[in-house]
Order: structure tokens, then sequence, then C-alpha cells
């Protein structure tokens, strides 16, 4: 018998280059003959583009080509699609503007694409953006979402009146209004889900090649799903033929959603690339990626839920309003509506929900999915009410949530989502006993008399991962399919290659994937070679975002794995000289039942290339499968987060002390690289819940928020170490009954770094305090609180 | 304009001719193709660049080529020899100290540089340490641990 391979914390195959300067990110390609591009960016939030004068910069030193979008626009350079129409409440689309990926016209945000400078050298193209003459009518700028519909706002685009994209809606509205009209108490709530920058460590970067000798591109970038960015690009931006273009994302530093879109910056290299015939580089300096990559939440709320006198949820409404920034990102529209109201059962038999969903327009950054997606704010929204609702009737956290819990399954909200399995008491009675609940107490009471307020905040989130399957998501508005591709191929000395769709830029699949394939061929992790990244080798792939990575990218493996199986035992069946239903494989051989005779994996794909023994005349030769994978459901991990903290009352400072996250991904493969991801999602959710937040001055639309020195993201000494722990309940419809774990941290750790800010401050009166709780923020809610008690 | 500038850079004298507004992190990357050193911001916030100057961690982005004439620069391509990981390599290994890898060679050289300071960094002080080194990926948390285990493997 093989020692295990799966549920090992075995350390990280791709570690190596990482860690001595080895790796290859698209910054790093250089290639002979390279130019560098520098974009010119609209320093006004809404303007009209009254005249472009390049003549200054096309004849400064070192400059190659100065591009605008008329020059876009002659060669008929399309916009950049959006991959998901929203249908809404009257049956209208959703509004879709043009996005060209020069401006033309007009500029609708502090950092839209007016120009690009093709140079020798990067300062060269910089030096000479600065001579590019750019004629500015500056208009007044939408930029609060409280403000987009207001009458008279300026508009962002003509085709979108009130600078509505949609107005969409879920759930049953008359069953709700009437639970709500008979219930015993209704708790509400308004939220602001603060907007967030992504800010993965590595900037974004493109290399466009194109070559003239076979008229082909290639395009080296920081993308989260090569193939997706292919035939965006080709079929619907530059009309160019699909398999003339090989797009690769090398070693990508980090993506959490930010790296999934197409941007214009990819589409212009690569339509330069051939005007100019050399290669581009261009890489985003860190306020280049403040102002133009995607940006993720946003929401403006009002959330009310009814309940009955013993605490049981009846019914849950909700009312948001939506940012899609300036232009539709590759996703925006399907971030605040499938993946968002669809998730506001949370882990409860609440029997009514309806979710009115306004989308809107602004001049500000597009906006779209962050790790997370929807899912931290429908979580945000379910988990406040809940505590809010708990505190109002006098009702203990864990108890009001344990009444509420779904406990059989398969469960079919009312929002859509049909969960195949899950134990939310198990996760949580860990989660209260890892967290030291029963000490709080003590400790509360500790913290006081050091002049410390200190407070427990609980989130029972539940996420829908794996977006699947596609033709029910096609129905939806999806304009792309929802499977994953991969490809096993089987060298004749028994060594494994992987070609996967899906894409690593962090969660280590070239170590999780070879385990898989590992255990279930039975050879070492070692002798298992991971591909990804690359639409020249992998046959195709929808690419890593929405944690659905082992549970779509690795089932396409297990999928084409069998392959490899059944034929090795038609194979393995002729060498022993025996049937094939009598050959069972195990431990890394093919032996015939009940008798020692057999052959390893080895010998089989060995006689796989060297068919000398060999069943020709039924059987081709080679040992190669490959398989696309369309789950029937999402998977649905889910967990319970407990944050402990104590908060100094005269300064509002605030720190997270203990973080406990008891989560249920299914089966888990590599322990220490899933704990690993629990830990960045809930920096980042601790991080939207402390520290960050996007600011755009509200008149100008400046990003004030432009800089690591301005935009807080957590550092070391910001964040506790976690206390992380899981329980396992495998998923029923997937064939590794795995879950995912990209985004729990941080859709579970927001609300319960707020729930427990609230519980401290709460016998002060506080009921809520906005995202992020900055030290100004905590303050100001004590002093508050303080001064409508005197008045009372 | 060019200037001339010359230095050692992981044992070896280099000499180059660098528009004088050259980065130290741009003369490392674009003309020594060590491409481990890694930019992650314009505001020397992240401290992906971090290298060794004299013995020093410095943000490879915050000075001139042109100010390290002369000195001695170690990058994450130098401290380890023959294929051997560093103690701190291995320990970031070991602990999963690292994820998508960008911050990774910033991160180690500045760990480097904090046990020298202090061979026993308790773990406040690990994160007061590398404060200065932003990570988007791992939370921090086995980062502290990679620290704290590299640290005592650098005094065997």
């Amino acid at each position: 018998m093989n020692a295990p391979v799966i549920g090992q914390s075995i350390k990280r195959k791709e570690d190596y280059r990482f860690l001595t300067g080895g790796g290859t990110y698209t910054d790093d390609v250089t290639l002979p003959g390279q130019t560098y591009a520098c974009f010119l960016r609209s320093p006004n939030a809404h303007a009209r583009l009254k005249s472009i004068n390049t003549a200054k910069a096309a004849a400064a030193p070192g400059v190659v080509a100065v591009f605008t979008g008329d020059d876009l626009a002659k060669a008929k350079v399309g916009g950049l699609p959006c991959g998901w129409l929203i249908t809404g409440v009257t049956g209208q689309p959703m509004k879709e503007p043009p996005h060209p990926p020069l401006a033309q016209g007009k500029v609708r945000y502090v950092g839209d694409h007016v120009a690009v400078v093709v140079a020798e050298t990067l300062n060269q193209a910089k030096d000479a953006a600065e001579l590019i003459e750019v004629d500015y009518e500056v208009l007044p700028a939408v930029v609060k979402i409280a403000d987009a519909r207001k009458p008279g706002a300026p508009l962002v685009h003509d085709i979108a009146p009130d600078n509505t994209c949609y107005v969409w809606a879920l759930g049953d509205k008359g069953a709700v209004d009437k639970a709500f009209a008979a219930a015993h108490h209704v708790t509400s709530l308004e939220f602001i889900n603060n907007r967030l920058i992504p800010n993965a460590i590595e900037p974004r970067a493109a290399v466009a090649h194109y070559s003239r000798a076979d008229d082909s591109y290639t395009l080296y970038v920081t993308s989260q799903n090569p193939h997706v960015e292919r035939l965006l690009l080709t079929a619907f931006v530059l009309g160019l033929p699909e398999h003339k273009v090989r797009v690769i994302s090398p070693d990508v530093g980090g993506g959490f959603g930010s790296k999934i879109y197409l941007y214009a910056e990819e589409a212009v290299l690569t339509w330069a690339s051939k005007q100019v015939n050399r290669p581009i580089k261009w890489t985003a300096e860190r306020s280049e990626s403040f102002l133009s990559d995607a940006h993720g939440r946003d929401h403006l709320t009002k959330a009310e839920i009814a309940l009955d006198k013993n605490g049981k949820f009846l019914a849950m409404r909700v009312a948001t309003t939506a940012n899609m920034g300036a232009y539709l990102s590759t996703f925006a529209s399907c971030i605040p509506t499938i993946l968002y109201a669809t998730l506001l059962a949370g882990q409860y038999t609440t029997p009514a929900i309806y979710c009115k969903v306004t989308a809107v327009f602004t001049n500000t950054a597009p906006v779209d999915a962050y790790r997370g997606a929807g899912r931290p704010e429908a979580t945000y929204v379910v988990e406040r009410l809940v505590s809010t609702a708990a505190r109002e009737l006098g009702i203990e956290e864990a108890e009001i949530r344990r009444r509420n819990f779904i406990t059989q399954f398969p469960y079919q909200t009312p929002v859509a989502l049909c969960y195949d399995t899950g134990n939310y008491d198990a996760t949580l009675t860990e989660a209260l006993k890892l967290a030291d609940v029963a000490g709080f107490e003590t400790r509360r009471r500790d913290a006081e008399k050091r002049g410390k307020l200190r407070g427990l905040g609980y989130s029972t989130y539940i996420e829908a991962c794996g977006l699947a399957p596609s033709n029910i998501a096609g129905s939806l508005g999806a304009r792309a399919g929802l499977y994953e591709a991969g490809e096993v191929r089987v060298h004749p000395t028994g060594t494994v290659t992987v070609f996967t769709g899906s894409h690593s830029h962090g969660q280590g699949h070239e170590t999780t994937f070879a385990q898989v394939v590992a255990d279930r061929l039975g050879i070492p992790v070692e002798n298992v070679d991971i591909v990804h990244g690359d639409t020249g080798r992998i046959l195709f792939g929808m690419g890593t975002y929405g944690s659905r990575s082992i549970a779509v990218g690795g089932s396409a493996i297990v999928k084409a794995l069998d392959k490899i199986i059944a034929k090795g035992r038609k194979i393995a069946a002729h060498m022993l000289e025996a049937a094939e239903p009598d050959i069972e494989f195990r431990d890394g051989a093919f032996q015939v039942m009940g008798t020692d005779k057999r052959k390893t994996f080895g010998e089989v794909a060995f006689a796989a290339y060297v068919p000398h023994n060999y069943p020709l005349d039924k059987l081709e030769p080679g040992l190669n499968e490959s398989a696309f994978y369309d789950p029937t459901n999402f998977t649905y991990p889910a967990g319970s987060h407990i944050c402990e903290v104590e908060i100094d009352s005269d300064t509002g400072a605030t720190r997270v002390v203990n973080f406990t996250a008891v989560d249920d991904f299914g089966k888990v493969i590599n322990p220490m690289i899933v704990e690993g991801q629990v830990h960045g999602g809930l920096a980042q959710g601790i991080g939207q819940a402390l520290l960050e937040g996007c600011v755009y001055d509200p008149e100008s639309g400046q990003l004030l928020t432009g800089t690591l020195m301005d935009y807080a993201l957590p550092r070391a000494d910001d964040l506790p170490s976690f206390k992380v722990d899981m329980k396992e309940t495998p998923c029923t419809h997937n064939p590794l009954g795995v879950k995912g774990c990209g985004e729990a941290g941080a859709i579970g750790a927001p609300a319960a770094v707020i729930n427990a800010i609230v519980d401290a401050l709460a016998p002060l009166g506080v009921r809520d305090v906005e995202m992020p709780a900055t030290p100004e923020r905590v303050w100001r809610a004590i002093q508050n609180a303080n001064a409508a008690k005197k008045a009372a | 304009m060019g200037i001339t500038v010359s230095m050692t850079v992981n044992g070896k004298a280099v000499t180059a001719d660098l528009d004088p507004r050259t980065l130290l992190v741009q003369f490392l990357r674009e003309n020594l193709l060590l491409t481990g050193t890694h930019v992650g911001c314009d505001t020397g916030q992240c401290g992906a660049c971090t290298v060794h100057l004299d013995g020093r961690a410095v943000k490879a982005c915050n000075i001139l080529a042109a100010q390290a004439e002369g000195a001695t620069v170690v990058t994450i391509e130098g401290i380890s020899a023959n294929g051997e990981l560093h103690p701190m390599q291995a320990a970031f290994r070991e602990h999963h100290g690292l994820q998508c890898g960008f911050c990774t060679p910033g991160m180690v050289m500045n760990a480097i540089d904090l046990v020298q300071k202090d061979p026993h960094p308790p773990e406040n002080m690990i994160r007061a340490e590398i404060d200065g080194n932003l990570c988007r990926c791992t939370g921090y948390h086995n980062i502290v641990k990679a620290i704290a285990a590299g640290a005592a493997a650098m005094k065997r």
C-alpha cells in the first residue's frame, strides 16, 4: 500500500524557483528589439476630448509611434466586451455602453486611457507622453453611488438614462412583504460595502509581439485566464483569427480577481505590436494600478430581516445599489446579482427572500470581481442582520444561528441555489471551542481593567464556488462556458505532464494538482509536472476565479486520469493475457484480480509507446487523454469565523486580538496550502473591515487613495496570527469531494470583525460602525454614543 | 548623457554606462538581468525590491544606481550557492511563507537582515520589522513563522 498523498501537507513544488529569484513574471520577459509603452491617462473624471495633438510627442527622441482613440477607430478596433448579460425586471437588457480601449470623444474616469506612446526606452516613452497636448472640456462628474440617480446628475453615458445599467430582482416579493407584515420583530440596517482596490503585489503587465514571418501574435500578460483573454481579444476586440494569437500568462504575482479581465492596455499593445512590427512591453506603475485595475465591492444597501418571537427568520428584504464605475468590466454585471443575491439565504432556513439590485454608472474606475465577489457583500448583509437581531431580541449569537441553521440536505433556497451538503453546527461548535468563547467574559473584564473594550463577533458564512453548470449560467446571461479542461500526457517512461486550463497565481496548483494525479496513478509526486497559463500548450481553459480550480479544474484532470486508467487496463489485459474486467488498478499497478500477475503503471506506459506486445488491432498506441468537466452544481464551502477585538476607547484604535476560522471545504488535498489560502483571505477580509477604503473626491472624482501611502493595505503588525481548523463534509457531485477555499477568508471575516466591534461598543449604545472601521470612525461612534446618552 | 557606474553584485564586479536617473532596481533587473528583485510600487512602500547594500537591507527602488557606486550589492540570486537554499529560504519553503512569490525575494532579504540585527526576534518584533514589506497573499501568518524558524536555523 502506497503512503497517502491526498490530505498531506506536501511542500510546494513551485517554491524553489520563487525563493531563488527564478520565477518568470511578465515584466521579467524581455524580447529582442523590445520597445516600451507609456499610456497617457486622463487627469479628469469626466471631460470631452476637444483635441489631442501628438506631433511633439511623435517627434521626441526614441519615439516609435503614438496612437490615440482615433487611430484605433480607423483600424476598426472594437470595444472591450462584458461577459454577462443581465436582464432587468422590466425584461430590458442591461445598458452596455461602448468601452473603447483608448478613449473616443470623452474620458469618463481619472486614469481613463487617452493615448499610448511607444518608444525605444521606458523613459523616452514617459517623457514623450508628457508632450502630448490634450484639450479637455471638463464636465461635471458623478462620483458617489448615492448621487448617481439623483435628478440632474451628470450622465456618464448618454445611452444610460439616470446612470442606470440595470434594475434586477430575485425572489418572491409578495411572500416577503406578507411575512414582514406579520412578523414579531424586524431588524433593519443600512450599509456601505466599502470600495476596495485589489492590489496584487505584482502590478499588471503585458508584452506583445507580432511576427510578420507567420502573421501571428504572442501576448505575455498577467492574466488569471489566458484562454478567455485570447477569446475576448480576438473575437470581440481585434477581429483576429484565434489560432494566430498565443496568450501566455507565466508566473503571476497574485490576482484576487483583478487579473481576470481583458484590459485596455493588453488590447492596445497587441494591436500596436503589429503597427510598429516590434515587441512592446508595458508594466503598470503602482499608481496606474490604483487608477485602472478593476476595483471591488462598492454597494449601498438597505437590508431587513423579519423574525418570529423565537428568533426564527421569516423573511429577508434587501435593496442594493451597486457601482459599476464608468464602463462595464468583463464580469462586472454578474457580481452584484448572480453572485450576490443568490447567497442571501446564508446558512439559514429563511423561507422568503427578496433582493432588488440597481447597478449604476459613475465617473470612477470600473468595478468587478475582487476576492469573494458578491459573496462577501451578501455575507456582510446576512451576518450583520443576524447579529443585530440577536442583540435586539436578547438571544445569544450562537443560539440564534443554531435555531435557523439548515440541517437537511439537499436544500433548495428561495434564492435559486440548491445546497448539496453541509454541516454548519459542526464548524460553529468547533469554532466556539477553538476561540475559547467560554473564557471571553474573563478576557473582557481583564481588558476593562486596562481601560480597553473587548468584543466578540461571529460570522457563519456560505459561499458558492465553481460557478456552474454552463447551460444554467447561459440561461442567466453568461456569455461563456463555465467548464474546465485538462490533459494528462503520460510519457513512455511513466512520468506525467498535466496541462490544465486552471491558472495558479499563488494557489500552488503545481503541488495540489500533482498530488491528485500521484494519488490516482500511484506514482510519486515528483513524477508529475503541472503546466498552466499558455494557450499554445494547453488545449483550452476558463482559468482561475471564484475558488473554482480544484473543484472544476481538478475534476477535469480526474476525468482525464480515469480515461488513462481505462486505457491502461486494456493494455494491461493484453500484456497479462487476462480479460479486461479481471484487471484492477491500485497502488500504481494493473493486476489480475486474485493473482500476483501485475504490470506497473510505468510498464504499461512504455508498452503504449513501444507497442510490440500490444492490441494494435483494437487500440491506438500512446497514453494521452484530455477531458472537459462541466459541473452539475456549484460547490458550497461554509464555515464559522469568530473575531475578538480590543478597542482603545480614547483613540478608537482597534486591534484584532484573536481570529478563529473553522471552515468546511469538503475534501482537503493539501492542508498546508489550504490554511495558507484561508490566512490570505482573512487578511483581506480584516483589511476591508478595518483598513482599506477607496476614496474618490466626491466633486472632482480624483482618486484620493491613489498610493500605498494613502490606501491602507494590511501590514504584518496590523494582523494577529490566526487560529484555523477544518471540517470535511465532502461535496457530493464532483469526483474529489472538494469545494474550494480561495475566497472563504475574505467572505467571512468582514462581518465577524464589525460584529466584534459593535459587540464591544454596544454597552455604550453603538449599533453600527461603517467599514473600514478606522480609529477615527470608531472614536466618533463612541463620542456620538456618549453624547446621545448625555442628551437623553 | 550617461554616467559610468561600478559596483560589486553577487560577488562579481560590474560596470555600466547609465542614464543618471536609473534606479538601482532598474540597473539590477534590466542591465544585469537579475529579475529576482521585483518592483511592486512606485512609492517605496512594498519592499519587493529589497536587496542588501553593503550588508544592509535597502529598497532598491529608492536609490539611484549611481548612489551604489563602489558598493557591494547582494540580491536574492546571490544568497545561496550550488543549488542549496539559504536557511531563511528553506524556512520559507518549510513553513509555506510564500504563495505567488512576488514579494518573497524582498521579504527574504529583509528577514536575513533582521536576523543579523537580532538573532532571536520575537513575533512582535518580526511583525514590526517586516512592516515595510507588503504581502497580499499570505496574511503574514506563515511568513512570521518562517522568519522565526529561519532565525533559529541561521544560528546553527
